[in-house]
């Protein structure tokens, strides 16, 4: 089976800062890592490959040059192959060009009958890339994996977590799953991986490599406008109230009254 | 202190703090409580092709030697010492067979060790031999193809847990010291049974047992070097593991130093930081001067051994020696900067303090190491016009 893992490179820091200007990210000066959902799905990918005993996994990144750190690391961890699509047409793309780009990438390679990707990347936090590939692809998908519980060769049986429990489902490949960390605990790259990693080299696609729709990719294909970027102000207040607790009780009553709550 | 790592030493070194940092500080106060042997930090090591670091390329290792080793002690041992040894241990195990080996031994058995598939672990310690090793008992008694061993080992880490353990016993006691011999013995071996497990003060997540051999018919394909070479090989083998002793006393004492100052300037007392009161300056102030002379004397001791030099006990027992007792009075130290807080188990010093102990007393007492620089001093100078 071959198995093809999306990853995103993010800045390696839980406080995401955005320039008010441009309503971009700041990323000067910050460090970045693989997304830390990606390692679940990397892991995942090499879990099955090890659970069926043969298999290829191939990680793909769109992304700057620097974007190849990330795919190095993936490397490190174990899987066989890398590909890096970058392009300066691909900047600016958001989700809707990158799933596209995406996409033409896991044609491209070929004979991919499962795609994994992270919930959600913590920089941008949508969650829209993972099923937008699997739309372009017209694939089935699902997001949210827990667990994988068999892996047949047409079809494979998983949990979905839910708000309040789990789905059981059985998805005819090729597919492509979104998994939270529930799923594993990513392995940590061995030395023998790193060593790899440093002396891999990995192919970068361009946009004339993938035969793309110009209109489709980088700013040009996408139709997202980010107006305004900005913290929702959740504003609490306290209040004290003194007495007994039986006036305390009578106070707080009539409080609720007031607010129509009681 | 600017070590001048390689590139591969600095990856090692980083990927072994990674493993502390990230896999065995938040479960060392609990495997220390339930004195639970560290199986799954185990099969992360191995997966991080940490456990054949020591190890020749040619048998699945990393290729690199006692001083990758130490790397690794020193970074495992700042989080949990009773990870690290079980780590080391199987170290002092496998180089019996590095160094000793058949080329058929060391095909069979370092591949496996290098993949951390299996643990080692080696035994010479019996009830009535400690320092003296002399006076062990276990006797190995030639039948044909094979040797028949009897005796009781004592305190052997890794005991239970590991599958290879070379032994060393006594195949002609009239030959005194050249009376020993040492052998491969593999778990499951009829014949070869543990005893009980040992309650510890420190390194709790290690296991201490004792093997038991009853009539334990061992093929002669497993005398490691000839018969009668025993004491040599564990020797030398001590030789070349103390250093790993002294990188567990250093990272002990590095966990113990960082603690010690990250409270220092945390606590308040009299309105201000106690990091501000001289009295803990000067203690801190020694407690990481005494911790970089011991590093850079292990270290320096490893590098020296890795180059080939052929006679280094008297380095090795040093090493040992300086960083063990540095690291008890170091945690001493340490749990006297946390107060009634660093007497309590909820603050990592005080099982810092249990652990840093035993590095005074295994792999020889450092009455024994004191012995050894000593004996080596008087030979040295006796060999000067
Ligand atoms: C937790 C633990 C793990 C161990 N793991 C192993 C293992 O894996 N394999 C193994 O083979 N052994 C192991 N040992 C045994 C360890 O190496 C011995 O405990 C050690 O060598 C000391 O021997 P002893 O405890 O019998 O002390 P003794 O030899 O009885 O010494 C008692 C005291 O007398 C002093 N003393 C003894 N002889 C002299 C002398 N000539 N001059 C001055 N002072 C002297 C000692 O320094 C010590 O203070 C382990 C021990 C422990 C506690």
């Amino acid at each position: 089976m071959k198995i093809a893992v999306c990853i995103k490179q993010v800045p390696a820091t839980t406080e995401v800062k955005i320039n008010p200007a441009t309503n971009t990210l700041i990323r000067e000066g910050i460090p970045n890592e693989v997304n830390p959902f990606d390692l679940y799905a990397i892991e995942e990918a090499l879990r099955i490959k090890e659970r069926l005993g043969s298999g290829t996994v191939v990680a793909l990144s769109m992304g700057p040059p620097q974007a190849a750190d990330a795919l190095r690391e993936a490397i490190a961890m174990g899987v066989d192959e890398a590909v890096l699509l970058s392009d300066r047409a691909f900047a600016g793309a958001d989700t809707l060009a990158t799933a596209y780009t995406l996409a033409k990438a896991i044609e491209k390679i070929g004979e991919v009958s499962l795609v994994l990707c992270g919930k959600q990347a913590v920089d941008g936090d949508t969650a829209q890339v993972g099923p937008e590939i699997a739309e372009n692809l017209g694939w089935p998908h699902v997001t949210y994996i827990r667990k994988i519980n068999e892996i047949g060769p047409s079809e494979i049986v998983v949990e979905r977590m839910t708000d309040d429990g789990y789905e059981r489902l059985a998805v005819s490949l090729p597919a492509l799953f979104t998994v939270v960390k529930e799923i594993n605990v990513p392995r940590l790259p061995g030395i023998k991986g790193q060593l790899r990693a440093k002396k891999a080299e990995i192919p970068v696609w361009t946009a004339a490599d993938l035969e793309v729709d110009p209109g489709r990719i980088g700013l040009t294909g996408s139709p997202t406008q980010v107006r305004k970027i900005f913290y929702p102000q959740h504003e609490t207040t306290a209040e004290m109230i003194e007495g007994s607790p039986a006036e305390q009780a009578a106070a707080l009553l009539e409080k609720l009254r007031g607010l129509g709550v009681a | 202190m600017e070590y001048f790592l390689t590139e591969e030493q600095k990856m090692i070194k980083e990927l072994a703090a990674r493993i502390a940092d990230e896999r065995i500080k938040p479960v060392a106060a609990e495997l220390d409580e339930k004195e639970e042997f560290p199986w799954e930090i185990m099969k992360v090591l191995a997966e991080a092709d940490l456990c054949g670091v020591y190890i020749p390329q040619e048998y699945g290792g990393l290729g690199g030697g006692v001083f990758e080793q130490v790397l690794v002690v020193e970074e495992l041992s700042r989080a949990c010492s009773g990870v690290a040894v079980s780590y080391a241990a199987t170290g002092l195990g496998a180089f019996p067979i590095l160094m000793f080996g058949t080329e058929e031994q060391k095909k069979r058995y370092l591949p496996d060790i290098a993949a951390g598939k299996r643990l080692a672990a080696f035994a010479l310690t019996e009830a009535n031999a400690g320092s003296d090793a002399g006076a062990i008992e276990t006797t190995a008694v030639r039948d044909g193809d094979y040797y028949i061993l009897n005796g009781t080992k004592q305190w052997i880490t890794n005991g239970g847990e590991a599958e290879i353990y070379p032994v060393i016993a006594m195949t002609d006691r009239s030959k005194g010291p050249r009376g020993a011999t040492a052998f491969i013995v593999e778990k499951g071996t009829p014949g070869f049974s543990f005893g009980k497990k040992e309650k510890k003060m420190g390194i709790r997540a290690s296991a201490t047992r004792e093997l038991i051999f009853t009539d334990c018919r061992i093929p002669k394909e497993n005398v490691l070097g000839r018969e009668g070479m025993g004491f040599i090989v564990a020797m030398k083998t001590l030789d070349r593991t103390r250093p790993g002793i002294g990188a567990q006393a250093i990272g002990i004492a590095q966990g113990a130093l960082d603690v010690a100052v990250k409270y220092a300037r945390e606590r308040h007392q009299f309105g201000v930081p106690i990091s501000s009161f001289q009295a803990i300056q000067h203690m801190l102030a020694d407690m990481a001067t005494q911790l970089e002379a011991a590093r850079a004397l292990v270290y320096a001791t490893a590098r020296m051994i890795d180059a080939g030099v052929k006679e280094f006990s008297k380095e090795a027992a040093m090493a040992k020696l300086f960083a063990s007792d540095m690291a008890m009075k170091v945690t001493i130290d340490a749990v006297q900067i946390l107060g009634g807080y660093g007497y309590m188990r909820d603050y990592p010093v005080e099982k810092m303090m249990r652990d840093a102990k035993i590095t005074q007393i295994y792999e020889g007492t450092n009455q024994i190491q004191r012995n050894v620089i000593a004996l080596e001093l008087i030979k040295e100078y006796a060999g000067r016009k």
